[in-house]
């Protein structure tokens, strides 16, 4: 079944001149063998297409459970000279939860879903 | 023995009755405090050239420590601080005046100073990292040259019998390490404790950003009472495991997925995070809920320091122009698209030298930009937001002269918003290069 990343994983992204992380987070480690196979630089990059228009690399921390990915030129040449009106890429992180990855029937029950609050 | 730091601040803006109860009721033995971002002591250096009446050091040091002082003092609550920016010294006598008035004339309150190098600029002479060329190359004004200082000058100003230590530029995690240095008398040859140690300060460093802060996601990720946020506690001890907290009766979260946020947050290779004490391995970490939002953190690996340190230099790039209007109802979309061809022609028309314009679409596409999905519906409100970058504030200032044109000679039903604020700020950019660390040389004086 093909669910949208948000399902079995959580991100956040950060800063550092004109390059920006976006972590990617297993809720459970199940859930990290798929995101290693199916969330890679290419699939990222792909997915912020016009966005980050540099090099992407992938850094995989298995005991953790975490994809970090630091993308160059994500931060339209940095926090002062950005036009971007989001110019820290605070929300970069979120468009990642999009992408549409294929996870085993087992999983069904144990996907996020958005609850009420 | 075990240490507990809390935290009073993670950014210049951050709020302060968090930091508050941390000192009332946190039981803390020492309260951190991290006040600025990359571009703050060059922001500081250009306005204190406009005003010399800018005293030169966080502008609301009056109000953190008239709210934290009283507790500290009372509870015996050490604290280190940034607020500094480019007049420690001025920070340090000021928060003395704050004491005597509190009846403590006594407080030993140290300014650690020696970050700025502006007046070394001859002797930068490595690679920019951004370009992979020399200083010389970089166009604009040069505006200041800041080092970024590690975590000995505190521990000897704490050595020294300072209750309140304030910096210039310190890497965010080292003012949290420092305390643990000193507390635990961890020297340079224990680099793996001073790893971890930097670690926590990592962690640590964000406030919010590990207590719930930046994180909910609702109905996916959610935190209680996320109005009334804790800043952290942690509880460390001397072989660096350590306890990430906060206090009881605060909304937020202490978990798990709080803490990995924040471990990874702003790191490129997590097992090589380079702060002036340490090369950080977060790879190796355990990561263990307790429950009620205590999260043990042990293991964190790492080696000792390099032989630099990383400099930033500030400088002056021109100008960026921006300003807003709106469209709400059937056909916003329309016209926002029109509009956009509307002030592209305009700026043709009035000559428009940028090096820069960007033309969003508030509420499809600002944000995600050029990776925003297309979107099928109609929405029921658009803003259109002007961007405009250039070498002279003259041409910035074109951006927000011809939305003010578009209020009467616009489409129907343009939305503007008069007055307006600020509407041109100046680009300082920022370039990174790595010197030696005898480059550096930090003062500590007492106020």
């Amino acid at each position: 079944m093909r669910v949208p990343v948000r399902a079995i994983a959580h991100s956040r992204s950060g800063d550092k001149g004109n390059t920006c992380n976006i972590t990617v987070i297993a809720y459970e480690q199940d859930f990290y063998e798929v995101l290693k196979e199916q969330v890679t630089e290419e699939a990222l990059k792909a997915h912020y297409a016009g966005v980050i228009t540099g090099k992407v690399t992938r850094y995989a921390v298995d005991r953790l459970g975490v994809l970090n990915f630091v993308c160059e030129g994500a931060l339209g040449g940095g926090v002062s000279r950005s036009l971007c009106l989001d110019n820290y890429g605070k929300s970069l992180a979120s468009r990642i939860l999009s992408l549409e990855v294929e996870v085993p029937e087992r999983f069904a029950n144990r996907l996020r879903r958005g609850q009420a609050a | 023995m075990t240490l507990r730091i809390g935290s009073g601040s993670a950014w210049w803006g951050d709020r302060i009755s968090p930091a508050e109860a941390n000192a009332a009721r946190g039981d803390i033995d020492y309260l951190c405090f991290e006040t600025m971002a990359e571009a703050t002591i060059s922001t500081a250096q250009v306005r204190k050239r406009r005003d010399p009446d800018f005293p030169g050091y966080d502008t609301y040091l009056d109000d953190r420590f008239r709210a934290v002082l009283p507790h500290c003092l009372k509870r015996g609550t050490k604290i280190v601080s940034n607020q500094g920016w480019i007049n420690p010294l001025g920070a340090a006598r000021h928060v003395k005046a704050i004491a005597r008035e509190l009846g403590y004339p006594d407080l030993k309150v140290a300014a650690v100073s020696g970050s700025l190098i502006t007046d070394k600029m001859d002797q930068l002479t490595g690679t920019v990292i951004e370009t992979g060329g020399s200083l010389d190359e970089i166009r604009g004004e040069i505006v200041s040259a800041e080092a970024y200082m590690g975590a000995d000058p505190i521990v000897e100003a704490l050595a020294a019998g300072a209750d309140v230590v304030i910096t210039g530029r310190v890497a965010d995690p080292s003012l949290f390490l420092a305390p643990m240095m000193y507390e635990f008398g961890w020297t340079r040859e224990q680099a793996e404790l001073i790893a971890r140690g930097s670690g926590i300060g990592h962690l640590m460093e964000c406030g919010a950003q590990v207590t719930g802060g930046y994180f909910v996601d609702p109905g996916y990720k959610d935190v209680p009472d996320p109005w009334d946020l804790a800043f952290p506690i942690a509880e460390v001890e001397s072989n660096g495991d350590c306890v990430i907290t906060k206090l009881d009766g605060t909304g937020g979260a202490v978990n798990r997925r709080t803490v990995l946020e924040q471990m990874f947050y702003e790191v490129h290779d997590p097992a090589n995070y380079i702060t002036p004490d340490s090369v950080v391995d977060f790879t190796t970490s355990d990561v263990e809920e307790l429950g009620n939002d205590r999260v043990r953190v042990r293991n964190i690996g790492g080696r000792d320091r390099t032989p630099t340190l990383k400099v930033s230099v500030a400088v002056k790039e021109g100008f960026v122009g921006e300003d807003m209007f709106f469209y709400a109802g059937p056909g916003c979309l329309e016209k926002a698209k029109l509009a956009e061809r509307v002030l592209r022609e305009r700026f043709k028309i009035v000559n428009l030298q940028a090096e820069e314009l960007r033309i969003d679409f508030l509420g499809v596409n600002a944000i995600h930009g050029a990776a925003s999905p297309a979107i099928d519906y109609e929405p029921n409100e658009v803003a259109v937001r002007v961007a405009v970058r250039a070498k002279t504030r003259a041409e910035a200032e074109k951006a927000g002269r011809e939305v003010d044109g578009m209020a009467v000679s616009g489409l129907g039903s343009t939305g503007k918003r008069v007055p307006h604020g600020e509407r041109v700020r100046e680009v300082i950019g920022v370039w990174s290069m790595l010197v030696d660390r005898d480059l550096v040389r930090p003062q500590i004086d007492f106020a």
